[in-house]
C-alpha cells in the first residue's frame, strides 16, 4: 500500500520535533506518523496552530487495540485542514505494561472532550487534564471493564442473569450523577437511605 | 460555567400551617394574616427522557434551569448502546453491512456506502462506472429521506403539525422506491463490497425521475407553510447559535457545520463517488440558528433532487458489481451447476474476504454530517478495528454550549436542529 507520497506535513513535523516524532507510513494513501507520548499534545497544538499546517478540525479521536497481544494500544487523531483540504492521521502508541495515559486535547479542540470520554469508556485510556473524564456510553457504575478492550468477551464478563440482577436492583435516584447532585447541592439534604445507596454505588459528593 | 449555583430542596409544601392544613387567608385580609410563602429554590433540576418524544430517541437531558431559562444541560447517552463496533471485529466485511443499517436509521443506504467504500479503499478495489452511480443516487436519496424526518420531526416539536404528515407521506415514496430496490424499507442493506446488492429493477428510474418531478413541489409548499411563518421565525431565528470558529472546535460536520457560514462538504472537498462531476451547490447559512439551519437542509434537498435528475440521466449500462469472483459471490445459478463457482462461493461464504494489512478511514457526506468508517486491517477477512465516527454522537456534543441561557422551549427546538439518531450517537 506504499507508493503515494507522504503528506508533507510530517518532514515539518521532524523538523521542528526531531525524535518525537517516530515512523511515518502510507496506508491506502493516508498519511499515519507516530508520535512520542510525551509531546503529543505540542505535537497536536502545533500542528493545530503552525500557520503553514492549520489542522484546525479534529476529524476523529479513538484507539486501536491489536489482536496481538504484544502491540501497544494506538491512540489515533483524524486530522483535517478545512484550508489547505490535507488529511494527515497522527498516532500515539501507549504500551499495555503502563498505565494508559496521554494528555487530553480538549483544551485545544473542544470536540476530543466526548470523544476522549468515549475512548476512556472504550478502552480505558486516561486522558490528563481531561476536565470531566467520566464513562459516556456505558454507565458510571458500570463494573466489567472497557468493552473495546480484545480481552473483554463479546458477551460481556458477568452472565446474563448477573446483569439482569444488577439492572433490576438499580435505583432510580442512582441515575443522577454526581455533579447534577453536586449542582443542586441537593446532597445535603437527600435522606439518609438515598445517600447510603448512592455510596454503596461508589457515589461520593464532589466539591 | 462558574461556580456552583445553589438549589434547596426543600420538602416542606409552602401555604400549609403549622398543622399541616391548608393555610386559610380571610377574605380581604390577604396580605396581613399570611405572608407570602418563601420559595426558597432558585434553580432546579429537571429531567427529560430518555423516554420523550421531543428527544428523537432515548436521549435523556438533566437541565438546571432557573425560572424557564435553561442554565445548564447535561446530555445522558448510551441507552441505545449495542457494541456495534466490537460485533465488527467479530464478523467479515460484507457481514457488517446489516449494523451499518442499524446506526443512522434513517439513511441506511449511505451508511452501507461508505461501509461498501471504506473495505474497497482497504482493500484496493474499483468499482464499476454503473454501480458509482447507482451508489449516488443511494446517498441523495438517502439524503432526502432523512432530512424528510428532520424536517417534520422539527416542526413537529415547534408546533407545526401539517408538514410533519406531508414529509412523512414523502418519505413513504422514497421507501417504495428503496423497497423496489432492495426489498426492505429501513434497513436496506443495499451494497456489498464491490458492488451492490442488487441493479435496479425494470422501470424503477422512471418511478424515480417521476417522483422527482413531483418532490420539489412539495418543498415549495413546506416553504410556503414555514419560511415566511411569523411564529417558525420566532422560534427558530437567533436561537441556538453557533458561531463558526465554535462549529469548527466542536468539530460540527454536515448542515450543523454549514449553517454556521463554514462551507465544508464532503463531496466537494475530498470528492468521492465521482461528485466532482455533478452539478450541484452547497448551501450555506450564515447565523449558524436553527433557522438557518432549517433552510440549509431545505436547500440540501433541492440540490440532491438536481443530483437524482443527473445521475438517472447519466447512469450508464454494464455490470454492476466488479468481475472478481474472490470478492463477489459468483450468481446463484453458476454456484449451483459450475464446481469452480461453487468453491468461490465456498470460500467466501466460509472464510470471507481478506483484507491486506493496512488501514484506511473513509469519510462521506451523510445527512447528519461526516460519517467515517476507519477500519485497521491485520490481514484476515475481520477487521481488527471499525470505527465509526458518528457525526451525530459529535454534532450533539455541542448542544450543552448552543442550549445554555434559552427557554427550555427552545432547547426542544435546538435539540431537534440537530438531528440527531440514538442509533448513531449510541452505537
Amino acid at each position: 500500500m506504499s507508493g503515494a507520497a507522504p503528506n508533507p506535513s510530517v518532514a515539518s513535523l521532524r523538523a521542528q520535533f526531531g525524535t518525537a516524532v517516530g515512523r511515518s507510513l502510507v496506508s491506502c494513501g493516508d498519511t499515519i506518523v507516530y508520535v512520542a507520548r510525551e509531546r503529543s499534545h505540542d505535537v497536536l497544538r502545533w500542528l493545530q496552530e503552525s500557520p503553514a499546517e492549520r489542522y484546525d478540525y479534529l476529524t476523529d479521536l479513538t484507539a486501536v487495540e491489536y489482536r496481538d497481544r504484544e502491540r501497544p494500544i494506538e491512540v489515533v487523531y483524524q486530522l483535517w485542514s478545512l484550508g489547505r483540504r490535507s488529511f494527515l492521521r497522527v498516532k500515539v502508541e501507549l504500551a499495555k505494561s503502563r498505565r494508559l495515559e496521554v494528555q487530553s486535547v480538549s483544551d485545544l479542540w473542544r470536540a476530543a472532550d466526548w470523544l476522549e470520554r468515549e475512548v476512556y469508556d472504550m478502552f480505558g485510556v486516561h486522558f490528563a487534564g481531561h476536565p470531566d473524564l467520566r464513562r459516556i456510553l456505558m454507565w458510571e457504575t458500570y463494573a466489567e471493564g472497557h468493552p473495546l478492550r480484545k480481552d473483554f468477551p463479546l458477551r460481556g464478563r458477568f452472565s446474563r442473569a448477573e446483569q439482569t440482577r444488577q439492572a433490576m436492583a438499580a435505583d432510580p435516584e442512582s441515575n443522577y450523577s454526581l455533579e447534577e447532585l453536586s449542582i443542586a447541592q441537593a446532597y445535603r439534604s437527600l435522606p439518609a437511605d438515598m445517600v447510603e445507596r448512592l455510596e454503596r454505588h461508589g457515589r461520593r459528593k464532589v466539591e | 460555567m462558574g461556580e456552583r449555583r445553589s438549589v434547596e430542596l426543600g420538602l416542606a409544601t409552602p401555604g400549609l400551617d403549622a398543622a399541616g392544613r391548608p393555610a386559610r387567608v380571610p377574605l380581604g385580609l390577604a396580605g396581613d394574616a399570611v405572608a407570602e410563602p418563601e420559595l426558597r429554590s432558585d434553580h432546579m433540576l429537571v429531567n427529560i427522557g430518555p423516554q420523550h418524544p421531543a428527544t428523537h430517541g432515548v436521549l435523556r437531558l438533566v437541565v438546571e434551569l432557573d425560572g424557564e431559562v435553561v442554565v445548564r444541560v447535561i446530555p445522558h447517552i448510551g441507552y441505545l448502546h449495542s457494541g456495534f463496533e466490537k460485533l465488527g471485529e467479530y464478523r467479515h466485511y460484507n457481514q457488517i453491512i446489516p449494523l451499518t443499517d442499524r446506526t443512522d436509521y434513517l439513511a441506511a443506504p449511505s451508511n452501507n456506502v461508505c461501509l461498501a467504500m471504506a473495505v474497497e479503499k482497504l482493500m484496493g478495489i474499483q468499482i464499476t462506472p454503473r454501480c458509482t452511480v447507482l451508489r449516488v443516487i443511494a446517498c441523495e436519496l438517502s439524503r432526502i429521506m432523512s432530512h424528510l424526518v428532520w424536517a417534520g420531526t422539527t416542526a413537529i416539536d415547534i408546533g407545526a403539525f401539517t408538514v410533519f404528515l406531508w414529509m412523512w407521506q414523502e418519505r413513504e415514496k422514497v421507501y417504495n422506491l428503496l423497497e423496489d430496490w432492495s426489498g426492505a424499507r429501513l434497513t436496506t442493506a443495499l451494497t456489498r463490497v464491490g458492488g451492490m446488492m442488487a441493479d435496479v429493477p425494470d422501470g424503477w428510474t422512471d418511478r424515480t425521475r417521476a417522483w422527482l418531478g413531483m418532490f420539489p413541489k412539495v418543498l415549495d409548499e413546506v416553504d410556503v407553510m414555514l419560511t415566511r411563518n411569523n411564529i417558525w421565525l420566532g422560534r427558530t431565528q437567533d436561537i441556538g447559535v453557533i458561531s463558526a470558529a465554535d462549529a469548527v472546535d466542536y468539530s460540527l460536520s454536515g448542515p450543523m457545520l454549514r449553517a454556521s457560514g463554514v462551507p465544508y462538504d464532503v463531496r466537494k472537498d475530498r470528492p468521492y463517488l465521482g461528485y466532482e462531476t455533478y452539478d450541484f451547490e452547497v448551501p450555506v447559512g450564515e447565523h449558524g440558528d436553527v433557522y438557518d439551519r432549517y433552510l440549509v437542509r431545505m436547500e440540501e434537498m433541492r440540490q440532491s433532487v438536481r443530483i437524482l435528475e443527473q445521475a438517472i440521466d447519466r447512469l450508464p449500462d454494464g455490470p454492476v458489481n466488479v468481475a472478481d469472483p474472490h470478492v463477489i459471490l459468483p450468481p446463484k445459478h453458476r454456484t449451483m451447476s459450475e464446481m469452480e463457482a461453487m468453491i468461490y462461493h465456498f470460500k467466501q461464504v466460509m472464510d470471507g474476504v481478506p483484507a491486506p494489512e493496512g488501514e484506511a478511514y473513509l469519510g462521506i457526506e451523510n445527512p447528519k454530517g461526516e460519517l467515517g468508517y476507519y477500519f485497521v486491517s491485520d490481514g484476515t477477512a475481520k477487521p481488527a478495528r471499525w470505527r465509526i465516527r458518528p457525526p451525530s454522537f459529535i454534532n450533539l456534543a455541542a448542544l450543552p454550549k448552543m442550549a445554555e441561557g434559552h427557554l427550555l422551549s427552545d432547547l426542544i427546538a435546538i435539540n431537534a436542529s440537530v438531528d440527531i439518531v440514538m442509533g448513531e450517537i449510541d452505537r
